[in-house]
């Protein structure tokens, strides 16, 4: 990789910067969902990756019976909502405030619904394919549709922000989370803020699958390419959901992109994982505990 | 917070409510299709993957083999008595795999074991079946080297593919390679064998890289061939993650054309993808079902009607299915299922009349000579072969393995025996 003259060092700091948006992109979406719930609920759920499945697969196959793409999303994003009510209804609904219990239960739902998907529809599907082909720069290119993921995984961070705080449902959730009994006291039905609140974190992960059904191939095992991606930013992240995803996703991005241009995307993968060992040490509430704790230093000294 | 404390009690009732059931799951297995422990008749162990991430290719094998030995039973069975068949299913992984594999030799007594998809699979379970002398098939392609005196690894090696995709390569589209690899023994073997052919052509390696199983995300491989335009790519992509590759090359447009020893002829990514993924690929392989031979097609009718919901029946289904007849014969002529005299039987040269055309045991090394075609894939992922070569399994003979005089159970590698890797 020669950097000896401008117009290469120019393509080059392009290139990592396009790797990164893809990075950050992936991250974004695979983690929104789960810090959501995280989040707002305190319920690790290990059956994200198969929300995400049950997106993809539901675009899959409403695009197969013959939706256009953006309708066929739709509907995954619908299904996987659906699927997540029901389930929060009859499983979820029992665990609050049992953390163990509610990892163990989710982890057994994301067996079951890997394998039902195996029986039901077999060990692959045919492929959505999306050609939006690709920016080019100097000898290089990045394919379109993964930008416009970065893009599209901003908007959702962008509207979050508003909906839980600007809208009477983000106040109520977050009254809820916050101290349920005196929401309850205050007249908020909090059993109903805990179902829409586990449905919009299962509307998330049924658009991030809806979403990468083009980008990737749909099988039962589709849930673990976001799992380790969602559960590290989480970390690095830390519990606030909107600045922890968005900060945390940036600078695993960053160090992705980084690494990857270095050593090969080996490099690019060993480095997240360190980031977040290192991040675990160093900062154990996240990103988002480490500005906490500034900012409550900081009004101390005033 | 009471609900999460856990009392001791019932930790030890759940956990004894685990042991119980645990202990039930194995009764069910051992039941289920072998006889158990003393069995009187013949059985033989299938271990082919049907979910985790190998289970795209190991359906086929599976059914290949369960038709193979259906044939067998309805024509007469193996010396007059019906095969029976132990087959649960390892899932890709390779603990489960060395647990089955001691559960078929120790209890179900298999007299031959078919099992396997990768090589990080059969490397977990080669110990066991020297431990225990056991018979063993494993018909994957693969990097090659294994010298080992119970097993016969009947696909095709790297140094068959390769040996007969890369030269090819080299001549049709020039000497600058860049070779990107699934980062394990299998990929980083096949590396060291590209990378000695292109020494032997006289060829240039202009880059390479080594890719963890699992990644999705080519956008940095793709920049980085971009940014040494070779000639062609040398791939060795392995496992449904690595597929993207190809849409992501097809969205960026990198036309370079792509030698390989892994695609299509296993994960058929030419029927799954949509085209233009996999224009201009071109394969080393041994069979791929569009082959149009008179032993072939009467092979994908049967098997189609055998399994009309079947999506595919790769290179490696036709490996264990002409397997299964290679090892009917040596049990028919060694007059018994004695897995000692099977193998010297099958030591004294055989020929066997696969889906590929006919091809020999090498005796000294238990590798089959194979038919090896160059498949190529079009734009519209249409498959056309351009050149067939009959070629023997020579690294093992290069190395002086020798399984009819001496009992080994080695892997050899080529980076241990040519200098420049």
């Amino acid at each position: 990789m020669s950097t000896d003259t401008i117009p290469d060092a120019v393509y080059v700091v392009l290139r990592i910067f396009f790797e990164f948006t893809h990075s950050f992109g992936l991250l974004v979406l695979a983690t929104v969902g789960l810090a959501v719930i995280f989040g707002m609920m305190g319920i690790i759920n290990l059956a994200h990756g198969e929300f995400i499945l049950i997106g993809a697969y539901g675009t899959t196959l409403s695009f197969h019976a013959g939706l256009p793409l953006p309708l066929a999303m739709v509907t995954g994003v619908a299904v996987t909502t659906v699927v997540g009510l029901i389930l929060e209804r009859t499983v979820i609904r029992h665990l609050y405030d049992r953390l163990l219990d509610s990892m163990v239960a989710t982890f057994g739902l994301s067996l079951v619904i890997i394998q039902l998907t195996r029986i039901l529809f077999g060990n692959t599907t045919n492929n959505v394919s999306l050609s939006m082909g690709s920016i080019s720069y100097g000898p290089y290119s990045s394919g379109t549709y993964r930008i416009l993921l970065a893009v599209i995984a901003l908007v959702v961070l962008a509207v979050l922000y508003w909906v839980f705080t600007r809208t009477k449902f983000g106040l109520r959730a977050r009254a809820t989370m916050q101290d349920a009994e005196t929401a309850r006291a205050m007249g908020v039905n909090t059993d109903r803020m805990y179902m829409l609140t586990f449905g919009l974190g299962a509307a998330l992960a049924g658009l991030t699958g809806a979403l990468f059904t083009p980008a990737f191939t749909v099988d039962p095992e589709i849930g673990s390419e976001f799992l380790v991606e969602s559960f590290v930013t989480v970390v690095v992240g830390g519990p606030s959901v909107l600045i922890g995803t968005s900060l945390g996703g940036a600078l695993l991005g960053t160090i992705d992109a980084m690494f990857t241009w270095i050593g090969g995307s080996f490099l690019g993968e060993i480095m997240i994982l360190i980031a977040a060992i290192i991040a675990i040490r160093i900062m154990p509430e996240g990103i988002t505990g480490l500005l906490e704790d500034w900012r409550q230093k900081r009004r101390e000294d005033e | 917070m009471s609900e999460q404390r856990l009392s001791r009690r019932s930790v030890i009732a759940g956990s004894s409510v685990g042991l119980v059931s645990a202990a039930a799951g194995c009764i069910e297995e051992g039941g289920l299709l072998g006889g158990g422990g003393g069995s009187d008749g013949p059985i033989i162990g299938v271990l082919e993957d049907r979910s985790g991430e190998f289970a795209l290719n190991g359906e086929s094998k599976w059914q290949a083999t369960l038709m193979a030995i259906e044939e067998i039973n309805a024509d007469g069975g193996v010396l007059g008595e019906e095969v029976e068949v132990y087959d649960p299913d390892p899932q890709s992984d390779n603990e489960r795999y060395q647990e089955l594999t001691r559960e078929a030799i120790n209890s179900e007594q298999v007299d031959a074991l078919w099992a396997a998809y990768s090589s990080a699979d059969r490397e977990a379970i080669r110990p066991i079946v020297n431990d225990h002398d056991q018979l063993y098939f494993y018909t994957t392609q693969y990097e090659g080297g294994v010298c080992d005196e119970t097993v016969f690894p009947v696909g095709a090696t790297a140094r068959q593919q390769l040996g007969a995709v890369i030269p090819w390569m080299i001549e049709e589209f020039g000497d600058e390679i860049y070779i990107i690899n699934a980062d394990y023994n299998f990929g980083n073997i096949s590396q060291d064998w590209v990378r000695l052919l292109a020494d032997e052509e006289g060829a240039e390696i202009v880059g390479s890289e080594e890719i963890p199983l699992g990644e999705t995300d080519f956008a940095s491989t793709i920049n980085d061939i971009q940014a040494e335009d070779p000639d062609f790519i040398a791939s060795m992509l392995v496992g449904s993650d690595h597929e993207n590759f190809y849409d992501q090359r097809a969205d960026n447009e990198l036309d370079i054309p792509i030698g390989s020893s892994t695609t299509m002829a296993q994960g058929y990514e030419h029927e799954r993808l949509d085209p233009p993924g996999l224009a201009d690929i071109y394969v080393g392989v041994n069979y791929m079902p569009e082959l149009e031979t008179e032993a072939s097609e009467e092979f994908t009718d049967k098997f189609y009607d055998e399994y009309p919901d079947a999506e595919y029946v790769n290179q490696e289904a036709q490996n264990n299915y002409f397997s299964v007849y290679l090892w009917k014969e040596a049990v028919e002529e060694a007059g018994t299922f004695d897995q000692d005299e099977v193998i010297a039987q099958l030591e004294s040269g055989m020929e066997v009349d696969a889906p590929e055309g006919t091809i020999e045991l090498d005796p000294a090394t238990h590798h089959m000579t194979h038919h090896m075609r160059i498949g190529h894939s079009d734009e519209d992922h249409n498959i056309t072969f351009d050149e067939e070569q009959y070629i023997e399994p020579s690294f093992l003979h290069e190395v002086g393995c020798d399984l009819t005089e001496e009992s080994e159970t080695t892997q050899y590698e080529p980076s241990d025996f040519y200098d420049g890797i």
